[in-house]
């Protein structure tokens, strides 16, 4: 076990697989030289070369669109989407072209490519760069996504994705690249697996990237025996853990930063509603945020992702009553 | 109180009191750096010292009822443009006070009454955008035009080439300004672009183009305003590029090391306020030391200004939820 900052996970996770794959390459704006604005790529440029490690010119379409193209005859290219809304504008050659490769070749072809992108709220950088947009990518089947919690998925997620035969999408919460943690260099997690934070018997969280810390709190502040499920892959999702724990506990949360409507959650509570009906004991719900555009004020942003105690808030309602508890906006009687 | 429209409208016609907005914007990013420093702006910023001139020049060749659609390098443009340092400020520092309620941050200005559409943060995310106005100009048979202004990084952007191309062959009224202050983010555009001169590019889509002085404020209307004269009378798009010099890092956490040793002086040579100090000494319309004055006046008012901001209402919750949607019309 080793002590690192969730950045110096995936510069770790990316580093070990180029050492163990020469096909593995790597590139985006400003990550070769400059070792990426968040510094998620130090010394890779010294240790692998210019010809694996590349600065790009800001156009995302022509790029990831390239690992795709090279993906496809052999490379395993890794991409960085400084910002995941970045990506909007190559959303073709994601969706569009590199999601159907396999399936357009009668499965002679398949694309390995891993597409990482910083996400999430919470730092003030305004509406257009602190979205999470997993469901951009969560209904396009033919792509994997991705999403870790800490230092440790960041590492294994990532070395799982680069190895993977298939475009994954690595969504990386911006907010936790400075977080420490122990990783064991040794594990690398299988996609489509959650991993339990936590164990318990009375309610069943399932969230995903940060959010598994603010339930993890909430969890501790609402002084409840509970199952936190770390979902990691949201395509494919691990439907068997999942309803094995709410089968157990007879009560389901999903906490999701995105916006209530459309959101991954739905699946998720759409799912063991209707496998698992006559073993819940209250309703299943999600805790989503609002549908609104991230705010820029931090006053604001700070209640626009779930918080512990909110998350604490409907936890405590989930235990007491059948039914699900109202969203904090209209608890509070500022929206509909 | 004085309005964006006041403030847009002083400037026309009157080198001195450009002089004095380029010598805001220059206290302004200042400020702003400091502000950022001692942790009272959250997030980033992206500050234009050193492009002073192209955002005066532009402020004074077009109309107010122009539009343009710029970049989150903003604030120079929103100060050249009219809204007043305490609507910038206050966008910057989130207040309720600030020219989006304090919702957008420092990459998000807009002020409708003087033309300045939402500053996007994406790379080349406003260039089909001032097409598209220059679209409805066209078919309102309306004498406006609109402008794009964007980064040299963005002529690598698909949004650049199919804007330009789309403008060419419906030969809209709108000016493609490329600011090329030498950096895209952390490269030097050399590394990421195969030629030294951007506005060539406007060649493929039959599109006039020039390069301009973009340190020199005169050197700016002269070029800008050819390219509003061919917009406004029918005549279609054109391609601007103004050689500037960004001397700053790329945002709060650039400290723009990469820099090869000697460009930054040599540029700071060619600092436009300092080019329009000459320019105004030499005419006889201001002197050392009331160029002293002025800045020292500047600087008080605004360091002033920013404590006053710091103690502005921060928005309500009920802003998070609105202008979402366009309001249901009454009695529907």
């Amino acid at each position: 076990m080793t002590a690192m900052r969730v950045r110096q996970a995936i510069v770790a996770a990316l580093a070990d697989e180029m050492r163990a794959d020469e096909n593995v390459i790597f590139f985006g704006e400003d990550v070769a030289e400059a070792e990426g604005p968040f510094k998620t790529s130090e010394g890779i440029l010294e240790e692998f070369g210019p010809v694996r490690v590349r600065d790009t010119p800001i156009s995302e379409m022509g790029f990831t669109g390239a690992a795709v193209g090279a993906a496809m005859m052999g490379l395993k290219p890794v991409v960085e989407i400084m910002f995941i809304e970045f990506l909007g504008v190559a959303l073709d050659q994601v969706v569009t072209e590199g999601a159907k490769m396999r399936y357009l070749s009668n499965g002679t072809l398949s694309v390995p490519m891993t597409i990482r992108a910083s996400v999430g709220s919470g730092l003030g950088f305004g509406c257009q760069h602190s979205q999470t947009l997993e469901h951009w990518f969560a209904s396009t089947p033919g792509l994997k996504v991705l999403m870790p919690s800490d230092a440790q998925s960041a590492y294994s997620l990532l070395r799982a994705a680069i190895q993977d035969p298939d475009p994954v999408i690595v969504l990386e919460p911006r907010i936790l690249y400075a977080e420490r943690g122990e990783v064991d260099t040794s594990k690398v997690t299988k996609i489509g697996k959650a991993s339990m934070r936590a164990t318990g018997s009375d309610i069943t969280i399932v969230a995903l990237g940060h959010m598994v810390n603010i339930a993890e709190a909430a969890i501790k502040a609402a002084g409840v025996s509970a199952d936190l499920v770390d979902l990691q892959t949201i395509i494919p999702w691990d439907r068997e853990t999942v309803l094995a724990s709410v089968k157990k506990t007879g009560r389901l949360i999903v906490v999701e930063e995105a916006p209530q409507s459309g959101g991954w959650g739905s699946e998720i509570v759409a799912t063991v509603t209707a496998q698992l009906f006559s073993s819940l004991k209250s309703a299943p719900f999600r805790i989503t945020t609002p549908d609104v555009p991230v705010p820029f004020n931090g006053g604001l942003e700070a209640r626009f992702a779930p918080t512990s105690d909110d998350v604490a808030r409907q936890i405590k309602h989930a235990l007491s009553q059948s039914g699900a508890p109202q969203p904090w906006w209209v608890a509070e009687g500022v929206a509909k | 109180m004085t309005t964006s429209l006041e403030r847009r409208n002083a400037l026309y016609g009157n080198d001195l009191a450009c002089y004095e907005r380029m010598v805001e914007i220059r206290e302004f990013e200042k400020i702003t750096n400091a502000l950022f420093a001692a942790g009272s702006i959250r997030g980033t910023t992206h500050l234009a010292v050193g492009q002073e001139a192209l955002a005066l020049g532009m402020a004074t060749t077009l109309k107010p009822t122009d539009v343009i659609a710029g970049t989150y390098r903003s604030h120079a443009l929103a100060l050249a443009f009219g809204l007043t340092p305490h609507s910038v400020l206050g966008e910057i520092m989130g207040k309720a006070t600030g020219c989006c309620g304090g919702v957008g941050g420092s990459m998000h200005m807009c002020d409708t009454s003087v033309g300045v559409l939402p500053t996007s943060a994406i790379i080349g995310g406003g260039m089909p955008i001032a097409a598209g106005a220059a679209l409805a100009f066209q078919v309102q048979k309306s004498k406006n035009i609109g402008v794009a202004l964007f980064g040299d990084g963005a002529t690598n952007i698909g949004a650049f080439h199919e804007s330009l191309n789309l403008a060419a062959i419906w030969k809209l009224p709108v000016v493609f300004v490329c600011d090329n202050n030498v950096y895209g983010e952390y490269s030097r555009i050399n590394t990421t672009t195969p030629i030294d001169d951007l506005h060539i590019r406007a060649e493929s889509y039959a599109m006039p183009h020039m390069a301009i002085d973009g340190m020199d404020i005169h050197a700016v209307r002269k070029g800008i305003g050819e390219a509003v004269d061919r917009a406004r009378s029918g005549g279609g798009p054109t391609l601007v590029e103004a050689k500037t010099y960004r001397f700053s890092g790329h945002s709060r956490a650039d400290q723009a090391l990469y820099r090869p040793e000697g460009e930054l002086e040599k540029w700071q040579k060619r600092d436009p306020l300092l080019v329009t100090e000459q320019d105004l000494i030499a005419r006889k319309l201001i002197t050392q030391d009331q160029i002293d004055q002025m800045k020292s006046t500047m600087e008080a008012d605004l360091g002033a200004l920013a404590k006053k901001v710091e103690s502005d209402p921060e928005p309500e919750l009920s802003a998070m939820f609105s202008n979402i949607w366009t309001p249901a019309k009454a009695g529907k």
